[in-house]
């Protein structure tokens, strides 16, 4: 099972290789890791996805707060999730194709950020499950490179990770 | 203005620190030499890991974070062995390392090693200075941080460069961390719930670890136990909080506990885990209780509860303060038969033969607690030794040490330095084995050096005795790589070659005789017990 773990921490030296590692030896894989520094240039947000049973996410939880550094955990539910992504893709594009990836990309909400004679570099930014179909969708143009950013997340409604 | 390194030792003074436990190097020099200037007695121990277990020894009987230091590269990571084995049990470190000079750090240069990321998985926390002037401030959390909620050891990795540089020094008066406030008190309602839930229990358990030892409350601890008339059982980190004889006691549980205790933990319907986390080796597996039985954990640490078994009642705050709350709030009871039923069990002592040629390590241990003083400190290292000292000796309300999270060979005779610096009238005895011993006797140097009346007992049976049981046991009796009889040199002449007085003892007789000799003797001491080879734990 799949979890989104956000953890706002103090932005000290090696705050990130102690999460990271706390994740790996409790047999944790990470599937995302991405981190930030938040309104207050002290404190960094860093937002995991990972893998594994309620009993160890509860278990890293509670690791991931007895860490110093740490200021809050919260694991987000999926109900009361809103993630994003950001990914990066370059394709082949030769001139004749350019038209027909541009409706692709107004569909699917991408834009196109950079162009070479056979070369397209497109943007996306929304939710894990959407950039997948729009790889998919953009594949058979033969995909040269692709960045992600990994997922970052913030609560539905008026909560904060705070609250 | 004054250097860095002159902020240190003032850091370690305004601390009350008296004694510190090192082994210097280039990396680590401008501290040593500040520490001339000051009252701290440093002792130097003959290798860096002993200066932690020193500190340990020292920390777990002062009830402070206690000091440890080495210099950078080597010195470092042969510390860190001392720091994993002060983390598994939870003991008060504040370790400080040399590091080469910041410029140079990332080069692989001269005896550099990255040890704030070596030690990272085993410290409550740690830090490199980088910003000199935050030095004051970085010594001021790590003795907080150490000594206070879960205790546990921190680093404090210094560069050269930072030692040498000119700062304002002003030790700040309290420290001011946003993220760490440990809880304290119980929280009212859990507490509530213990109490209705110990109300009904026809056969509660008190389960006490060494959290209650670090909490300080073993007082409060027996005036519950005795006020409810609730029988106590310990992990080994707890030996010591009862005395053995007490009626109420029934022992050590466990893998290598007794069978009162263990009988006792699989009939409760209530079990109350106290300052104890639940270990493999304590508790084997959820099976061993009866599965009606209700567990009540009471830990400073969070993160323990419901770790390695399923918990009823969680309680998460200082033991003390929740031992003191449940004895005003529970009624006193009388449990006459759920006693009756465990002491019958207690008070049947299992015959113990004489080999002929030899001590018996279990009659040993009983005789020599016997004749040891009150407030003895009995420091055990690992192995056989352990576990017979464990089972046998009689706590009557000293302090029973050991390396208990990590079993590290090694520890006892560092260890009751330490514990001899912390209570110099208290009588300070390792127990070990012939392998521990010599993975610790270049101690015998700094013993003499420092004039450190410790006592040592060796076991030797000519063998790594624990693994040899555990390869009669489970391998077929294909014993490899345990016999050191060959490699052994004569363990008296060693101790003689240090100065210090050893007997060598292969009867019960003789071994009464020398108990008395180390009983009376004002300084240092050795006592070799020829053991049976075979001789078991059981
Ligand atoms: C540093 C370290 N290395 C290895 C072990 C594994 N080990 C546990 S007990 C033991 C044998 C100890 O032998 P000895 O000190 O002679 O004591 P005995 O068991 O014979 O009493 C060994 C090798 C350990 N606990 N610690």
């Amino acid at each position: 099972m799949k979890h989104t773990i956000s953890i706002l921490v103090e932005n000290h030296a090696g705050v990130l290789s102690r999460i990271s590692g706390l994740f790996s030896r409790r047999g944790f894989n990470i599937d995302s890791l991405a981190v930030g520094r938040t309104d207050d240039p002290e404190i960094s947000r860093v937002t995991i996805v990972a893998d594994g049973d309620e009993h160890t996410v509860e278990q890293l939880e509670k690791q991931l707060n007895k860490l110093i550094d740490t200021i809050k955990v919260k694991t987000l539910s999926h109900k009361e999730l809103l993630p994003r992504e950001l990914q990066l893709i370059k394709i082949n594009a030769n001139p004749q194709q350019r038209g027909e990836i541009l409706t692709v990309c107004e569909i699917m909400g991408a834009k196109i950020v950079d162009i070479s004679a056979n070369t397209m570099t497109l943007e996306i930014s929304d939710t894990p499950a959407h950039l997948m179909r729009f790889e998919e969708l953009i594949r058979p143009y033969g995909i040269k490179e692709i960045v992600r950013t990994g997922v970052i997340a913030i609560q539905k409604g008026s909560d904060t990770i705070k609250k | 203005m004054i250097k860095a390194a002159e902020a240190m030792v003032k850091c370690l003074e305004n601390e009350g620190v008296k004694v510190v436990f090192g082994y210097p190097g280039a990396a680590i020099c401008p501290f040593y030499d500040e520490l001339t200037h000051s009252d701290i007695r440093h002792v130097l121990v003959r290798r860096e890991d002993n200066a932690g277990h020193a500190a340990n020894g020292y920390a777990r009987i002062s009830g402070k974070p206690a000091v440890c230091i080495a210099t950078s590269g080597p010195g470092a990571t042969n510390l860190l062995t001392a720091i994993a084995t002060a983390y598994a049990d939870s003991v008060p470190l504040v370790c400080i390392t040399g590091q080469v000079s910041t410029d140079q750090i990332g080069c692989d240069v001269f005896q550099e090693v990255d040890i704030t990321g070596a030690a990272e998985p085993f410290v409550k926390n740690s830090y490199l200075i980088k910003d000199a002037s935050q030095l004051p401030r970085i010594f001021k959390e790590a003795f907080y941080i150490a000594g206070t909620g879960r205790n546990g050891p921190v680093l404090i990795d210094v560069p050269v460069d930072i030692q040498q540089t000119m700062i304002d020094f002003q030790y700040p008066e309290k420290v001011e961390l946003r993220t760490y406030k440990p809880t304290v008190k119980g929280n009212s309602f859990q507490i509530k719930k213990v109490c209705e839930a110990l109300k009904i229990s026809e056969r509660p358990l008190i389960c006490a670890g060494g959290g209650v030892i670090s909490a300080k409350a073993c007082d409060e601890l027996r005036a519950l136990a005795e006020k409810t008339r609730i029988p106590v059982v310990s992990t080994m980190m707890g030996l010591g909080i009862f005395p053995s004889a007490h009626p109420l006691y029934m022992g050590m549980l466990g893998m290598h506990g007794v069978r009162t205790a263990n009988e006792a933990v699989s009939k409760c319907d209530t079990m109350i885990l106290i300052g104890a986390r639940v270990g493999d080796r304590a508790v084997r597996s959820p099976k061993f209780l009866a599965e009606t039985t209700k567990i009540i954990h009471i830990d400073v640490d969070p993160a323990e509860i419901g770790k390695n078994m399923h918990v009823d009642i969680p309680l998460v705050g200082d033991c003390k303060h929740i031992l003191q709350e449940l004895t005003e709030k529970l009624g006193s009871a009388e449990r006459a038969d759920w006693l009756a039923e465990l002491s019958e069990v207690k008070n049947t002592v299992p015959k113990e033969d004489e080999t002929e040629g030899y001590v018996n390590p279990k009659m040993f241990i009983r005789k020599l607690s016997a004749k040891l003083s009150e407030n003895t400190i009995c420091v055990a290292d690992v192995g056989q030794n352990q576990i017979w000292t464990c089972n046998n000796f009689q706590f009557k309300g000293g302090r029973f040490l050991t390396s208990g999270g990590m079993g590290t060979m090694g520890y006892s005779v560092p260890a009751a330095v330490g514990a001899k610096f912390a209570s110099p009238d208290s009588e300070v005895v390792a127990i070990c084995g012939d392998g521990s011993f010599q993975m610790q006797m270049m101690e015998l140097a700094t013993i003499v050096q420092e004039k450190i009346p410790v006592k040592i007992i060796l076991m030797r049976n000519n063998r790594l005795g624990m693994v040899r049981e555990l390869q009669t046991n489970l391998y077929k009796d294909n014993q490899t790589a345990i016999h050191i009889a060959d490699g052994n040199p004569d363990f008296v002449a060693l101790a003689e070659a240090y100065g210090i007085r050893a007997e060598r003892v292969c009867t019960m007789a003789e071994a009464e005789a020398a108990i008395e000799h180390l009983c009376s003797s004002k300084e240092p001491y050795l006592l070799e017990c020829n053991v049976w080879r075979n001789e078991s734990t059981l």
